[in-house]
């Protein structure tokens, strides 16, 4: 009978997460365009827009094989699983140890390759290109990612999200210059996984510079609109894992339900920070040339590595 | 909650109590792989070819799994050894069966099993004199690696060592009339024999002096710490060399696209890997007592063999060489492991070395599995098109779209992506590296994970690479329609067997490693005396759990399910709640107005990133045409740097003494018998 309350956890923290993934897109952008001087769109926009592109009737083009119309469903179901995982509101997840951060970053690498092979299915030239930046950005980006989390394994001596959490939350608070280290590094490699300025523009259909956008150019409809909530949630989950290595206060602990209102509105209000932080940075920084991505990404390579030097040095 | 492996793991390892006696399972073995060789002379008969296809490759497929039956209950049980009345007089053959060989027992019969069936619709047009002769060179070699894994005296091992070069040689220059064939095969023959020189002296180095060459006597012997490492840096080469580490890898691109494809396969899938049984038999069984040094040596080689693989690979558009690029890449990653274990064994942290040496065993057998599946796609796209270039396939999928689904997991297996069988053994590798605090050394400690860094990176750029091989190959529109023959349609039948039988080893691999985790646990038990801790030999069905449950766990099953159940789930919600309308119609493509299958990405363009990136590493020639130009051509080449530092150097060196040499040869016989009388006085000069 003990695992119940931890499946009622797991179940209520999967569904709250991917529902309110596109609201988090939404303040992102209500933020950016506050910095930019712009009226705001509505906050329920991207819902707007999802509901919009699902009553539509999807156009695949007659070269797409069955890959291209799997695909968007698997990358909604692998960032499903990923904001399964990762401890947002509650440390005790039945489903967080069958995936640890090595796993998780194996998801994200699942949803690229499915994204880019799509991106090659229709056989047109926008989605190779697109195909073919996007697994640059990750093969940059992915090393980096797993040396900050690496960092974070060696301070807690557990690949688990659930054990990082709570050894790093029960600490006496004091700075870690390893973990400062690796923050920044994380940092640039949310920005690049999740196709932000400066390593790429989701606003922009501009053909030279997209990434992640060339990619999806044919999707339309039910498709289109699984990607793009697929996208928010995967931005919420990189959020989390963030909070979780570097803000883990205010999720609940174990079978804890009355930590739940206390755990709620501490996400939200990481959320909330997060979501001004990141409309701050996009408006701040101009998008780089294609080619400085691979020196942003190779700097935050070796700021996990010294944050992780930084560990061994200061510990032994 | 302890049941099902670990359960049959306590059986065996508290009360020795066996279901079956080891020297029944040897004796198994013996028969299986003498099967082979018979069904390699039955080959020769002239009989028709159908006789050769339907009975003898299929009877082939059956020793194979007959094997691998043989060796996963092998590892599971102590070893048991035979002396054969055969060889030399004083040198008998001496077998041994035990729970190592048995692993690889385990890899060469699955794997031979499905190419064994892939072989009977790949071969189906070849005419009969050429059919028989592969049939022999084909059950030869299979037969000689079997006897590679059970030989138990440096004798025997030689022996079936030089069977399967020569006999991998011959069926790698099956088509010997074309030159560039020849030369590859010539290549290979040379670096193959410089490493079985150097295995040779391993060996002598090992038994020091005294008359008894089996292995026995070599496990008793006594090295100092210098010999021990000298045999061990001599093993480390010779095996090194069939392994393909560099700088000994450049006759793996030339051989494997050299060889049909089924011969690929088992080259690259389970030749390979006997030297890694060489590595870990001679390391750590025969010589005992590995170093951190020695690990230290292996890590870096494996690292630099890893990354120049993977790099090399994605600059290839030849299907098969960038197939055995990667080949260079997974024995690194291979190595990887092996360099871990040695370290943590150095150290003295047994449990942790055994989980590298885990790591790295369960890494060959995925190699194996998924490379031979990749190696069998790439032979029915070459049976079903002629076609090997990349740059001139594209849209396989719509003809073939059972090759494009095998093909499709071995693509996602070999890039380590949860939840197949690559993952698992790269996961494993890095958590071997993650117990890196448990070192004293703060230099090595802060190492490992560098390495482990360069796993990731290789991980990623093969994720790159697959991505590039499936979207150019299988995805978009057939590139220059007219110059290419139609493709015949699908794999046959059997093709389509063997390749299944591969698929299904990838998913049964990477669902259920716990099995295999605690098989592998015995192998180290055997070999080293050391086990994993206790916490992780609870690891069951659906956890596998390397150390403990609160370090580290990973559960592909739930991982599998929570995916498949939220696509479903979504798909149905979607339909539900919506519609499955769908219109179909050109591919929009931003809108341009001309769009034709060349403009799309062919893998060269879908390199350049890497070549941006990591151009120094390349020895690129490119032309690059004026705006002036008539008729303009871009050409690229991409050429291996070891050739021009290491192999051309050499060569220049060979030929420069062997004409110095030559010098001798006067052709008149007054001359030799002077040297025949001068070497006569100078034997008594210095012998007495």
């Amino acid at each position: 009978m003990s695992q119940l309350p931890a499946a009622a956890f797991q179940v209520l923290q999967s569904v709250l997460v991917v529902l309110a993934a596109p609201l988090v897109m939404g303040w992102v952008n209500i933020c950016r365009a506050w910095l930019q001087n712009r009226t705001a769109p509505s906050l329920w926009l991207p819902y707007y827009t999802l509901a919009k592109l699902f009553h539509k009737d999807a156009v695949i083009a007659g070269t797409a094989s069955p890959l291209f119309r799997i695909t968007p469903y698997v990358l909604f179901g692998c960032m499903w699983l990923a904001a399964g995982i990762v401890p947002m509101l509650a440390i005790d997840l039945p489903f967080a140890p069958a995936a640890d951060i090595i796993a998780l970053v194996g998801v994200f690498a699942v949803a690229r390759v499915f994204a880019a092979l799509a991106a090659m299915d229709t056989g047109t030239s926008f989605g190779g290109l697109g195909a073919r930046r996007e697994m640059m950005i990750g093969f940059l980006a992915e090393p980096a990612m797993l040396m900050t989390l690496f960092t974070a394994a060696f301070i807690s001596g557990s690949t688990q999200l659930p054990t990082i959490v709570e050894t790093l939350a029960h600490r006496e608070f004091a700075i870690y210059p390893s973990l400062a280290f690796a923050g920044v590094a994380f940092l640039m490699v949310l920005l690049a996984e999740n196709a932000r300025i400066p390593v790429d523009n989701p606003a922009t259909h501009l053909e030279l510079t997209m990434i992640h956008e060339a990619m999806i150019l044919e999707y339309s409809a039910r498709h289109l609109a699984l990607i793009e909530w697929a996208v928010a949630i995967k931005l919420v989950a990189y959020m989390g894992i963030g909070f979780a290595l570097f803000l883990p206060w205010g999720i609940a602990p174990a079978q804890d339900w009355a930590a739940l209102p206390l755990a709620l509105g501490a996400l939200t209000a990481k959320l909330a920070i997060a979501g001004a932080g990141l409309a701050l940075i996009e408006s701040l920084l101009a998008k780089m040339r294609l080619f400085l991505a691979s020196e942003f990404l190779s700097t935050a390579f070796l700021l996990a590595v010294l944050g992780m030097l930084i560990h061994f040095v200061v510990r032994g | 909650m302890r049941f099902g492996f670990a359960s049959y793991y306590n059986i065996v390892n508290t009360q020795g109590y066996t279901i079956e006696s080891p020297d029944s399972l040897l004796a198994g073995s013996l028969a299986a792989a003498l099967s082979w060789l018979v069904i390699g002379a039955l080959g020769l008969l002239p009989a028709r070819t159908g006789f050769t296809l339907k009975v003898l490759f299929p009877a082939g497929a059956i020793a194979g799994l007959a094997l691998a039956a043989l060796g996963a209950q092998a590892a599971w049980l102590p070893a048991s050894g035979m002396v054969l009345p055969l060889g030399l007089p004083d040198l008998p053959f001496h077998l041994r069966l035990d729970p190592l060989g048995g692993f690889f027992l385990l890899l060469l019969g699955f794997v031979g099993a499905g190419v064994s069936v892939y072989c009977v619709g790949y071969f189906g047009e070849e005419s009969s004199p050429r059919l028989r002769l592969i049939c022999l060179q084909y059950h030869v070699f299979l037969a000689s690696m079997a006897l590679v894994i059970l030989a138990d005296d440096a004798y025997l091992f030689m022996v079936a060592w030089e069977t399967m070069a020569l006999a991998s040689y011959f069926l790698v220059t099956t088509d010997h009339h074309r030159p560039p064939i020849r030369s590859a095969g010539f290549l290979y023959l040379l670096i193959a024999h410089l490493g079985a020189l150097a295995i040779l002296l391993c060996f002598g180095v090992l038994h020091g002096g005294g008359g008894d060459y089996s292995f026995d006597a070599l496990r008793a012997a006594e090295l100092s710490p210098f010999w021990a490492s000298a045999a061990f840096l001599l093993a480390f080469f010779g095996f090194g060399a069939k392994a393909g580490l560099i700088p000994l890898h450049v006759w793996l691109p030339e051989a494997h696209p050299a060889a049909p494809s089924p011969v690929s396969a088992l080259m690259s899938g389970v030749m390979i890997k006997t030297a890694i049984y060489g590595m870990v038999r001679v390391s750590y069984d025969l010589i005992g007592g590995v170093r951190w040094e020695w690990g230290i040596l292996v890590l870096v080689i494996g690292a630099g063999t890893t990354l120049f693989g993977v790099l090399y690979a994605l600059m290839q558009h030849d299907l098969k060489r960038l197939l055995a690029y990667h080949s260079v890449e997974n024995i690194g990653i291979i190595l990887l492991g092996l360099g871990m274990s040695m370290v943590f064994f150095g150290f003295g942290h047994p449990a942790a070395g055994a989980l590298g040496l885990i790591a790295a065993l369960y890494h060959t057998l995925n190699h194996a599995v998924f490379k031979g599946l990749l190696f069998l796609g790439a032979g029915s796209i070459l049976h079903a098109t002629g076609l090997r270039d990349l740059n001139a396939m594209g849209g396989l999928i719509r003809t073939m779209p059972a090759t494009a689904f095998y093909f499709l997991v071995g693509a996602l297996a070999i890039s380590a992506l949860p939840p197949l069988n690559g993952f698992v053994s790269e996961w494993l590798t890095f958590q071997t590296a993650l117990q890196a605090p448990l070192l004293e050394n703060g230099v090595v400690r802060s190492l490992l994970p560098l390495f482990a860094a360069t796993l990731a990176l290789a991980g990623a750029l093969t994720a790159m690479c697959f991505v590039k091989v499936f979207g150019v190959a299988f995805l978009g529109r057939a590139r220059q329609p007219a110059e290419m023959p139609r493709p015949r349609g699908d794999a046959s039948l059997s093709e389509r067997l063997g390749l299944a039988w591969l698929t299904a080893g990838c998913f049964v691999l990477g669902l259920f490693p716990s099995a295999m985790l605690l098989t592998l646990n015995r192998v180290g038990v055997s070999v080293t005396g050391s086990e994993l801790g206790t916490q992780a030999l609870e690891s069951n069905w659906l956890w596998l759990v390397p150390t403990n449950p609160a370090q580290a766990s990973y559960s592909p099953i739930i991982f599998l399910l929570v995916v498949l159940a939220v696509v479903l789930l979504t798909f149905r919600l979607v339909r539900f709640f919506y519609h499955g309308r769908v219109r179909a119609a050109d591919p929009w493509d931003c809108g341009f107005p001309e769009q034709t299958s060349r403009m799309q990405d062919t893998a060269d363009a879908f390199g350049q990133p890497i070549r941006h990136v990591f151009g120094p590493l390349y020895l690129m020639k490119r032309h690059l045409p004026g705006p002036d130009d008539p008729a303009p051509r871009f050409t690229l080449k991409i050429e291996d740097r070891h050739w021009y530092w290491l192999y051309l150097p050499v060569a220049r060196l060979a030929e420069y003494v062997s004409a110095k040499v030559g010098l001798l040869q006067r052709g008149r016989i007054s001359i030799y018998l002077l040297y025949s009388f001068l070497t006569l006085i100078a034997l008594l000069v210095f012998v007495r």
